[in-house]
This record gives C-alpha cells, sequence and structure tokens, in this order.
C-alpha cells in the first residue's frame, strides 16, 4: 500500500532532520520526500511517499502530528489530490535515428528533451508514478545512462489553504 | 545583559532554584552567572549522575529538574540520562555549552552535535544562534518539557552566545504552532467508557505511569471504589494506588504479581489510565488484547493504538478526564457494592497466592528483606530502585502505601539511575526520607554520587541488596543458557561500609532481619548518607515471572 502526506512544517534548520530520523528510528519506510518553502516563508512543505500498512500509517501521522515542528499533518487522497514528480532520464543514443525516435516518445508523453548529443539525450518528465515507469518501460531498451527523481509533491485539490 | 546572566534570569523566573552540574571550558561564561546568582548548585562527580539528579527531582517535584553539562564529553555523559527521562516521561531541562558558533563544525576542541546525537531521546531541543534568544528559549522548554506528555528538552548554547551582549526581554508567555498538550477529553466517549465498564462483567483498572505523572490518585481511588473495580497496576503505575487497598492487586507483567496477572488474563474489560502498555507489562501485544474490551486515557494520542487495538479512546489529561468520569458516576449515583462473583473470585485468587506463593527459604530472602524495609519506613518516604533483580523485588515485595512515592527507572532500565535520582528527590522533598532500593551492580555506576549526598547535605538511604554478582543476568542465565555463567561475578568489591566512610558517610552491614531493622532505623534517625550493606543469597531468582515473548497466562511460578 502506498500514501502521501503532506506534513506542514517549521521552516527552520533540522527539521529535515528531525521527520527523517523519526522514520529511522521507528523502522518506517520513506519511499520519497520532496521538501520546498511554501508560499509563507515561516512554512515549508513535505510530501512524503512510504509504503506501510493501515495500522503503521496511522502510527506515523500520529508521530508526525506529535513533533513539535510540525504544523499540520494530512493523508492525502488519490483522487483528491493532484501529485507529480519530476524525473530527469539520461538516454544512450547508439544511431541517428535514435534521436527522432526518443523525441517523438518524448513529445506523447509531453516531455521535454534537453542537451541532445551524438551519445546521449538528457529528457525531462514531470507525471504521476505511473506515467513516468510507463515511459521508462519504453525506452529502457534504448539504455538509460542516469536518472534522477524528485520524489512525488503533491497539493490537495480544493479552494486553497482554509485553514 | 549577557547571554549567560540572562539564562539565570529566566531560569529564576520559572522556579528553578537548584541545578545540578559539572563545568567545563564551554559553559565557563554559565557557571561565572550561578555564582552571582541565587541558585543552589549542586556540585555532580560525573554529568551523568547530574543528569540523574535533574530527573530524580522532577519526577517527585512534578516540575522539570535542570541540569548543566560542558560542551563534548560533558554533553555526551549525560545521553544516558536525557534517554532515561524521555523513557518515562519525566520533566528536565539539560543545558549544555557549545563550542562557540564560528568553531561548530570544525571538529574543535570538545566539541560534539548534541543536538543530533540526542535527537530521538529528546521531547525538543533548542540552539539559540544569538544571546536575545535565550529568554525565549528557556520560556519556552520549560512549556514543552512540563505540559502535556512531559519530557526531556535540550539547551545547547554556544559559548559565544553566553557571553554576547543584548537587549533582553522575558516573555511572561509562549505559543508554540505545532504543540497543542491541551486537549478537552471528549464527554461523550467517557460516558461511553462508563457504559462499558457497567455491562462488563470481569472489569479491571489498569493504572499506568500517567495516574503518577498527574497526579490523578484521588479521582482513580474514587472510580475504583465507585464501580468497585480491582486495579492492577504497570511497573510504572506501581503505588499509583496504594497497594495495602482492599481493591489493589499490585503490578502485572514480567515481574508483576502473580495475583495481578492471574486476574488480567481473567478480566473481558479493561479501563488502561495513562499507561502504553510496554512489552514488559502485557507479555505479547496478541494475547493481551484477546477477549478484552480495552478503554485507553492517555494523554498523548500517539499511545492510543500503538501497541493494542482500543475500542474506546479517550485523549486529554488523566486527572481532567478521570474527574470528570468521576463526577459522570456522582450523577448517575452509581455506587456499587463488592457482592459479585467477580469480586469474589479477585479476593480467593488474591488470598491463593498469599497463603500458596513460596518464598525463597534464605534467612535473608528478598520477600522477608524489603518486607522488613517496610515495616520501619515511614508511608510517606520516597522510594526510588536501581535496575535488576533488586528492583523487581521491590515490585512484589515492598507495598507503596502512599501513592506516588515510589520512582524507577521503568522503561530504559537504567542501572545507576536510582542513587543519583534519591539524591534529586531527596533535594525536591528534604522533609521525608528518601530510600534507593539498590542492588550493588548497579550501585557500582553511580556510587561517587556519595560524595553529593554527604556534602551538599542531601542525606538519602542505600538500602543494598547485595548478592556479589550481576543477578538478573545470572538468573536469565540460570533460566535460559543452561548455567553456563559468564560476565557476573563481582566478587564482593569493594567493601561497601569502607566506601561509604571513605566518602564520610555511614556504612552499617546488617547480616539478619533483625540488624536491618535496626540498620534503618539507625540512618533514619542519624540524618547522613547511608549504606546499608545486606549480604543476600545470590542463588535466589525474582519469581513469579513471565519469560520475553511470552503471554502473562504462561506465568512462571516457584516450584
Amino acid at each position: 500500500m502506498w500514501s502521501i502526506i503532506s506534513v506542514l512544517v517549521e521552516n527552520k534548520p533540522g527539521v529535515l532532520f528531525k521527520v527523517t530520523h523519526l522514520f529511522r528510528s521507528r523502522n518506517y519506510n520513506i519511499d520519497s520526500i520532496s521538501v520546498g518553502i511554501t508560499e509563507n516563508p515561516e512554512f515549508s512543505r513535505m510530501t512524503i511517499t512510504t509504503s506501510a500498512d493501515e495500522k503503521q500509517l496511522n502510527q506515523i501521522i500520529k508521530q508526525l502530528d506529535k513533533m513539535i515542528d510540525t504544523v499540520e499533518v494530512k493523508l492525502l487522497e488519490e483522487k483528491k489530490s493532484i501529485y507529480r514528480e519530476l524525473v530527469l532520464m539520461k538516454v544512450k543514443i547508439t544511431k541517428p535515428s535514435d534521436i527522432m525516435e526518443i523525441t517523438d516518445l518524448a513529445n506523447a508523453f509531453k516531455c521535454n528533451v534537453h542537451d541532445v548529443r551524438k551519445s546521449s539525450i538528457i529528457v525531462e518528465i514531470t507525471a504521476t508514478p505511473d506515467r513516468i515507469n510507463a515511459f521508462e518501460d519504453l525506452v529502457r531498451g534504448y539504455g538509460i545512462l542516469e536518472i534522477t527523481r524528485t520524489g512525488i509533491c503533491a497539493l490537495e485539490r480544493g479552494v486553497g489553504n482554509e485553514s | 545583559m549577557s547571554g549567560a546572566r540572562s539564562l539565570m534570569v529566566a531560569l529564576e523566573k520559572e522556579g528553578a532554584n537548584i541545578v545540578f552540574g559539572l563545568p567545563g571550558g564551554a559553559n565557563l561564561p554559565i557557571y561565572d552567572e550561578l555564582y552571582k546568582s541565587n541558585i543552589r548548585h549542586i556540585l555532580v562527580r560525573h554529568e551523568q549522575s547530574a543528569s540523574h539528579m535533574a530527573d530524580g527531582f522532577g519526577r517527585v517535584s512534578r516540575r522539570p529538574g535542570v541540569c548543566f553539562a560542558t560542551s563534548g564529553p560533558g554533553a555526551t555523559n549525560i545521553v544516558t540520562g536525557i534517554a532515561t527521562a524521555q523513557a518515562d516521561s519525566a520533566p528536565m531541562i539539560a543545558i549544555t555549552g557549545q563550542v562557540p558558533t564560528k568553531m561548530i563544525g570544525r571538529d574543535a576542541f570538545q566539541e560534539s552535535d548534541i543536538i543530533g546525537i540526542t535527537n530521538p531521546i529528546v521531547k525538543y531541543a533548542f540552539q539559540p544562534m544569538t544571546a536575545s534568544e535565550i529568554p525565549e528559549v528557556v520560556k519556552k522548554a520549560f512549556y514543552i518539557s512540563a505540559t502535556g506528555r512531559p519530557g526531556p528538552v535540550l539547551i545547547d548554547i554556544p559559548k559565544d552566545v553566553q557571553q554576547n551582549e543584548a537587549e533582553m526581554a522575558f516573555p511572561t508567555e509562549v505559543k508554540i504552532r505545532g504543540y497543542h498538550p491541551w486537549v478537552d477529553p471528549d464527554i461523550g466517549k467517557i460516558e461511553r467508557a462508563i457504559d462499558m465498564l457497567l455491562s462488563s462483567e470481569r472489569p479491571v483498572i489498569l493504572a499506568g505511569g500517567g495516574v503518577i505523572i498527574s497526579g490523578a490518585f484521588a479521582e482513580l481511588q474514587s472510580i475504583a471504589e465507585l464501580l468497585m473495580i480491582p486495579v492492577v497496576t504497570t511497573f510504572k503505575g506501581k503505588g499509583a494506588f496504594p497497594e495495602n487497598h482492599p481493591l489493589s492487586l499490585g503490578p502485572i507483567g514480567m515481574h508483576g504479581h502473580a495475583e495481578a496477572n492471574k486476574i488480567m488474563v481473567e478480566a473481558d474489560c479493561v479501563l488502561a489510565c495513562g499507561s502504553r502498555f510496554s512489552d514488559r507489562s502485557v507479555g505479547t501485544f496478541e494475547e493481551f488484547e484477546k477477549n478484552l474490551k480495552i478503554i485507553h486515557m492517555d494523554v498523548d494520542p500517539a499511545e492510543i493504538g500503538k501497541n493494542q487495538t482500543t475500542h474506546v479512546a479517550v485523549v486529554g489529561d488523566l486527572k481532567a478526564s478521570l474527574r470528570i468520569m468521576v463526577k459522570m458516576l456522582i450523577q448517575k449515583a452509581v455506587k456499587k457494592n463488592g457482592d459479585n462473583p467477580w469480586i469474589k473470585r479477585v479476593n480467593e485468587t488474591r488470598e491463593y497466592f498469599r497463603q500458596n506463593l513460596k518464598l525463597h527459604p534464605h534467612p535473608l530472602g528478598a520477600a522477608k528483606v524489603l518486607r522488613k524495609l517496610r515495616e520501619v519506613l515511614p508511608a510517606q518516604s520516597i522510594v526510588t530502585t536501581e535496575v535488576g533483580q533488586h528492583q523487581m523485588w521491590a515490585s512484589l515485595f515492598f507495598d507503596v502505601i502512599h501513592p506516588g512515592t515510589f520512582f524507577s527507572s521503568t522503561g530504559l532500565g537504567t542501572m545507576g539511575w536510582g542513587f543519583p535520582a534519591a539524591i534529586g528527590a531527596k533535594a525536591a522533598k528534604p522533609e521525608v526520607p528518601v530510600v534507593d532500593i539498590a542492588g550493588e551492580g548497579s550501585f557500582n555506576m553511580t556510587e561517587n554520587s556519595l560524595a553529593v549526598s554527604v556534602l551538599d547535605d542531601l542525606p538519602v538511604i542505600v538500602f543494598l541488596l547485595n548478592n556479589f554478582s550481576l543477578g538478573m543476568v545470572a538468573q536469565w542465565q540460570r533460566t535460559f543458557y543452561d548455567r553456563r555463567m559468564i560476565g557476573i561475578d563481582l566478587k564482593n568489591c569493594p567493601d561497601y561500609v569502607k566506601l561509604a566512610e571513605s566518602y564520610g558517610a555511614q556504612g552499617i552491614r546488617a547480616e539478619s532481619i533483625d540488624e536491618i531493622g535496626k540498620a534503618v532505623q539507625t540512618a533514619l534517625k542519624s540524618n547522613i548518607a547511608t549504606v546499608i550493606d545486606i549480604p543476600i543469597d545470590p542463588q535466589e531468582d525474582v519469581l513469579p515471572f513471565v519469560a520475553p515473548g511470552t503471554p502473562l497466562k504462561d506465568m512462571i511460578l516457584p516450584s
């Protein structure tokens, strides 16, 4: 089971360390974590994805809530939120036609291509993890040289921050 | 004023009139201001003891005890004390010196990242980087440490921040966005809890450490008496309920009272008050909750459902929740009498084990020794313990009459905690006798606090059950490792009477029950630190025993 937790935290040094340390010391798993400042510079928002059963997930949320530097902890429902991940993928170019083929695939997935060279090309894809995995499967045959993922960032759908 | 001066002013404003500590390079500016202040300083011989003293002071006074240590090794020496306080939810403020801000991260002399090191074992930690932050940091530290579920808070102050001058503003109130310790208990849920208790046939109250922390003794007793429900406790909750009360069954768990474990297993509904259902208390989680309706009251929402599935959960200050419950019971005119099969069964069970539980035949068997201590010691005395066999014997054979007078390192199980904690307790309540029920293995770890007990006029009694070995380890080697005894023999070294005397304390060897009684009376009258060395039988096991990873029902009884 895969869950997305959105955590609003005080934007100050050491908070990311505390959150990740909580996961470590309680033997929870972080699949991905993305952090950034919010519309209010006093806060940062962390989006954490984790594989946990319901009981463990409950505990994770309570333990996060208990932390003094967390202001709000929300479990996001997939259907009620927008969630995306940005991935940069360096794909191997073996023959000149590879460039066109990969660019076509990228267009089909609404991706951008960068740094086109004789031997490699970098594709930038922003999508849901499912779509990213599908794209990765398609280009794997060309040879993926390097990959970097931001981890998921997510927001609840609706009329802005009511709180 | 300087950062260090503002620290003293802020501490005084919080009512801290005593600190336990040891100076060093990185906290000398703090000590220089301590010199000028009215705060009493207790100089320890090892920083670990300073943290345990602050812990003992905090548990007894129910406001944070304060300890000081310098940077680097001074700070790492209090790590065990901080972890102990965190495991037992004890209020404590640890204030460490740190290398100057410009030196941080350069592996400076006596630099340690104490914020990083202690992260998982503090309730919160501050590292003020400018002097002007200190007043607010201290205010917040006391607020966080003492409210909700109490715990240790660390303040790590770089040396230049102690020295720098700044305009200081001392807030009278602080708010922290992400911290909401006050939760009003849900009345509807308390109502449901009452219905559940009234409709159950075999209800039990399980009192945990939360009852002692919140001081909810009177409320707990009213509920037990109005509903006529027997009371068991966790080990941390020992003494939350008078152990000579007709409804008391004593602690459950690994070395719980046989009657308490037996009745706990037979119960169909439990009202758990301020308990975290530790593995030492419940045996196995799955077996414990089988056929049991669990009502859980706790100040910490994260405890609900952590170890056990609950049927009704009431989050909030325990004293407030229980007070509401008492009011409701009085409004509903609930007043049960004990004329029912369950209470009859409870009384028969207790009587059966009293009559039939075999005690160790040695003339200085633990039961005889500790019952003698109970007989001579005034009921309001404070008792701490170390960790090991003596601790579990204290749980079994030393009845706590006056609620909230028994303290032990129950969560972390820190050997060496009891003696310095007793000194801290004495500082908090100088008017009552304080006894550390000790084993020599634990006492060895912090025995140099004898200097503090003597020189700082904080006389406590060390009631030393000396079996010349690490007794609990020996018991496990006898029980689980086919008597392959290793690493347990302490060889009657040192001579504790001479050791006590060398510190200027009183040392008494007591070799019979009669001598024990006399020794305790001598210690109580003399009002100087006393070590009573009692040679007990190294072969005695602590029984009953619920082996780790087994359910309470499989409790091993003395054969």
